[in-house]
């Protein structure tokens, strides 16, 4: 009885430890006072406020650019280089995943730091294209590691049964390669998207003057001081994502229905 | 005219030779098998026809054409694989309908071939049915059916029941013989089951170590396997060391035996076989061998009875009379059925 | 057949993004500087003696200190709460997973920024304390090891959960079983089979919570404030304010093999399993 109280109680105390903050920012989201902790009385305004200020919109928008394309990049080249690597003898197998390997081990900061150094010595303007290049880069080893398996787990007939009957490599790809690995290609397209979306590390070191994401936009808002439009911004991150997990996990249900 | 000829046909995979120098011709409408051991070369042999593999040496011809580097989706062949290969993601008729629709065949005519297809392999209404919702057998039938509808002038089998529970598969091999005739097309089936490859064929391919062993009819396999091979591999056997003295007379186990058989060296070393089922159990006196009962075990059909004889040597023979263990007992060989191999080197 | 010559583009990317840049790091680290801060391909040892310096291997003590610490509490506070999950049942056991993977799913800088707001001189914690009447005056919260600390704990503990959860809901049921068949207590099955057993996944953890605790910048800068300067910072300052990329370099290089041989080390006691993906 004792323990199982106790089980309880540590169960409580974790959870409320991971959400409380997050909770507390939703909360004040809605408060009217700025700079007091205290609560003074329900508004939206801060929701106004986010949503007329270009910046933040500016910095949106950019963010779902960039996760989009490069999520989309990232997916066609690494589902096409994990067909490749399934393919390859063992020895070089090993090389190329090491290589996969060296962005997912490397810390942030290094992949961020090494790519500006990259990108300053080919002289390219930091902007836009080198945040864009940046993303597809550390999103291709997630795509692959995310589709090889569903390669491990395909029969390694059904090619052949596609060839036999007729079937073109390409057509043999498409029309049946493709729809068997289908499940682990949009694991490793979401997954990027969301990493594309999160990132603030690669994305602080490789932009240029002008081009915000929206981690950067609240890096800058946090060292000017506490608004609370990035409490808004929060509630409204957070509530989206819970969204976008609803859909996947109803989606996830019916592909194993 | 040959359908498919293979000649001097090797291949390696690093460094190891995996078939040495096949020569192989298949004539239309026959239902040939490569029989052999796992690792023997049959299925690379069924997979350079199908145009999975390409050989090292030597060519492939289709109806007289060399194919060699033709890719499979060029060949007009089809193939039932081993662990069926169909295409999860597709239903039943859009397996079948595979082929056909890479061949942009009007919708109609697919319809039409796949219900035929269906009712051929006794699976009418199934044409909405998920893959994973059959039984290994009616997959199995749906992979010959896929393969079938493509009107291929021959089709591979490798190993297609080797999935299957042994009663399925005795059914299923009865059922793929009628319809290799009612089709009236080649037939090239892999199998490590001598008893499926003795009961399907016309010819069958006995293959070891990347070699063909023998090629003939069942009953040439069974009953003149030319070493001790293929004899150990088909069915079982008492084989011996022997010594052809001239034709028709042979000596083993220090005794002189007639036979039916010719045509090799005086005084050669040769190696003997007899069938188990063709030694008779006779009263000592009347035998040409004598020997002592070391066991009996029932088998259902027949007694398996361990003989002894007097220089050592012990003889199974398979009988439908009983003996009693310790019992001295004479062994009787007919002429036809002392089977005489050449030496293996 | 012909399919390995797919992964030529994908070979060209990871040479051009992710090898050349990583080569790029280490020869800078080795490089000159000329009197205006440029970079001078002569070799020197300068940047790597730079760091030898009382006031640089403060950092990386600091550094490596608060990663252990900070992976050292997420164990104890993570191991029971996986086992906890990995030994419910199925329905419960994956909605408690998804809640802890659900925070991961939020922008990390809004997560540091919530302990800001919670750790502030007005902030919820203190307003709190003081309505209670427990304090007086405001504790100084923010801006010290302790906030650090706490949100390196806070952002990296379902790294440490996951792996650890994955091993142990592997577990084959069996085994518990077999070992409590032969006399077994429940400490004794859990000293002598369970954990155990789990040990791939609590060095997955550990890997995946020392290394982004190793190199982060965020959470000391946003939480310790300028306070508590970390390698990550260090780096941050020589490429983006000091323009020493030299400097920088050399750090990185020093902090990358760092992470290899603790990475080597771990390796060697991690089979099969454990992985987030």
């Amino acid at each position: 009885m004792v323990k199982k109280a106790l089980k309880g109680t540590y169960i409580t105390l974790m959870y409320l430890f991971l959400y409380l903050p997050i909770f507390l920012l939703i909360v004040y989201s809605f408060n009217d006072s700025r700079y007091r902790g205290s609560w003074s009385g329900f508004t939206f305004r801060w929701y106004r406020e986010l949503f007329q200020d270009r910046t933040i919109v500016a910095a949106l928008y950019n963010t779902f650019t960039i996760a989009l394309l490069a999520a989309l990049i990232a997916t066609v080249i690494g589902t096409v280089s994990a067909v490749a690597i399934h393919n390859m003898s063992p020895k070089a197998k090993v090389f190329f995943m090491n290589v996969t390997y060296l962005p997912v081990l490397n810390p942030d900061i290094v992949i961020g730091i090494s790519l500006l150094a990259l990108f300053v010595w080919m002289q390219l303007k930091l902007g836009f294209i080198t945040l864009l290049l940046a993303h597809i880069t550390f999103n291709i080893p997630y795509v692959i590691l995310a589709v090889l398996p569903k390669l491990k787990q395909l029969n390694p007939h059904l090619e052949e049964a596609a060839l036999d009957l007729g079937a073109t490599p390409l057509q043999a790809f498409f029309k049946v390669i493709l729809p068997e690995i289908m499940p682990g290609v949009i694991t490793g397209a979401l997954l990027a998207f969301t990493l594309s979306l999160d990132d603030f590390m690669v994305s602080f070191f490789t932009t240029g003057s002008g081009i915000n994401t929206l981690s950067i936009k609240i890096y800058s808002m946090t060292k000017l001081g506490v608004s609370p439009k990035i409490n808004a911004l929060s509630a409204l991150l957070f509530i989206g994502v819970i969204g976008l997990l609803g859909v996947l996990q109803a989606r996830i249900r019916k592909i194993y229905d | 005219m040959n359908i498919i000829e293979l000649k001097g046909v090797s291949k390696r995979f690093a460094e190891k030779d995996a078939l040495v120098d096949i020569n192989l011709s298949i004539r239309p409408k026959e239902f040939v098998t490569l029989l052999g051991p796992s690792g023997c070369g049959k299925t690379t042999t069924l997979r350079i026809i199908g145009g999975f593999e390409q050989p090292t040496n030597g060519d492939v011809y289709f109806e007289g054409r060399r194919i060699n580097h033709l890719p499979p989706y060029q060949r007009q062949l089809n193939t039932v694989f081993q662990k069926y290969a169909l295409f999860p993601h597709l239903n039943v008729y859009e397996n079948i309908a595979f082929g056909l629709n890479i061949k942009k065949a009007a919708q109609k005519d697919i319809a039409k071939k796949v219900a035929y297809m269906l009712q051929l392999v006794n699976l009418e209404g199934f044409e909405k049915r998920k893959i994973h919702s059959l039984s290994g057998g009616q997959q199995q039938r749906i992979a010959i059916a896929r393969a079938l509808v493509c009107e291929p002038k021959v089709l591979l089998l490798d190993e297609p029941l080797g999935a299957l529970d042994l009663k399925l598969r005795k059914e299923m091999q009865l059922e793929l013989k009628k319809m290799q005739q009612q089709l009236g097309i080649t037939f090239i089936y892999v199998t490590h089951d001598q008893e499926e490859a003795l009961t399907m064929s016309d010819r069958v391919v006995v293959m070891s170590d990347g070699e063909i062993q023998q090629i003939g009819t069942p009953e040439d396999i069974y009953n003149e396997p030319v070493n001790q091979f293929v004899a150990d591999f088909i069915g079982e056997g008492n084989i011996l060391k022997g010594i052809m003295l001239e034709d028709y007379r042979v000596k083993f186990e220090e005794q002189i035996f007639p036979c039916i058989d010719k045509g090799f060296g005086n005084n050669e070393a040769v190696e003997v076989l007899v069938r188990p089922e063709d030694i008779q159990i006779v009263d000592p006196e009347r035998g040409m061998l004598r020997g002592i009962v070391e066991s009996v075990v029932f088998k259902g059909v027949h007694y398996e009875i361990m003989v002894r004889d007097e220089s050592g040597t012990h003889w199974m023979i398979h009988s439908i009379h009983m003996a009693k263990n310790g019992e001295a007992v004479g062994l009787k060989i007919l002429p036809d059925a002392i089977h005489i191999m050449k030496k293996a080197v | 057949m012909r399919k390995k010559w797919l992964a030529i583009p994908y070979a060209l990317w990871a040479l051009i993004f992710s090898v050349i840049p990583i080569l790029l790091i280490a020869i800078y680290s080795f490089c000159s500087r000329s009197p205006y801060g440029n970079i001078v391909y002569t070799f020197t040892w300068d940047n790597y003696r730079r760091f030898l310096e009382p006031i640089y291997l403060n950092v990386l003590w600091r550094s490596v200190v608060l990663a252990v610490q900070s992976t050292i509490i997420c164990f104890l506070l993570g191991y029971p709460m996986a086992l906890l999950i990995a030994r419910s049942d199925i329905k419960k056991r994956s909605l408690m997973i998804l809640l802890f993977i659900l925070p991961l799913w939020t922008n990390f800088l809004l997560r540091t920024y919530a302990w800001m707001v919670l750790l502030r001189d007005q902030g919820v914690i203190n307003q709190f304390l003081i309505a209670l009447g427990i304090i007086e005056e405001p504790l100084k919260l923010l801006y010290t090891n302790g906030a650090v600390l706490l949100g390196m704990v806070y952002n990296f503990l379902p790294f440490m959960v996951l792996p650890i959860y994955a091993v142990l809901s592997k577990l084959d049921h069996s085994l518990i079983e077999a070992a409590e068949d032969l006399g077994a207590t429940s400490l004794e099955v859990f000293m002598k089979v369970i954990f155990p057993l789990s040990i791939p996944g609590v060095i997955s953890g550990t890997i995946m919570v020392f290394m982004p605790a190793v190199s982060t910048f965020i959470i000391s800068d946003l939480l310790g404030g300028g306070q508590t300067i970390l390698l990550g910072n260090l780096i941050q300052n020589q490429f983006l304010v000091a323009r020493n990329w030299q400097f920088g370099s050399s750090i990185s290089i020093i902090m990358i093999s760092m992470i290899l041989v603790c990475m080597a080390i771990m390796g060697r006691y991690r089979e099969e399993g454990g992985e987030l993906w």
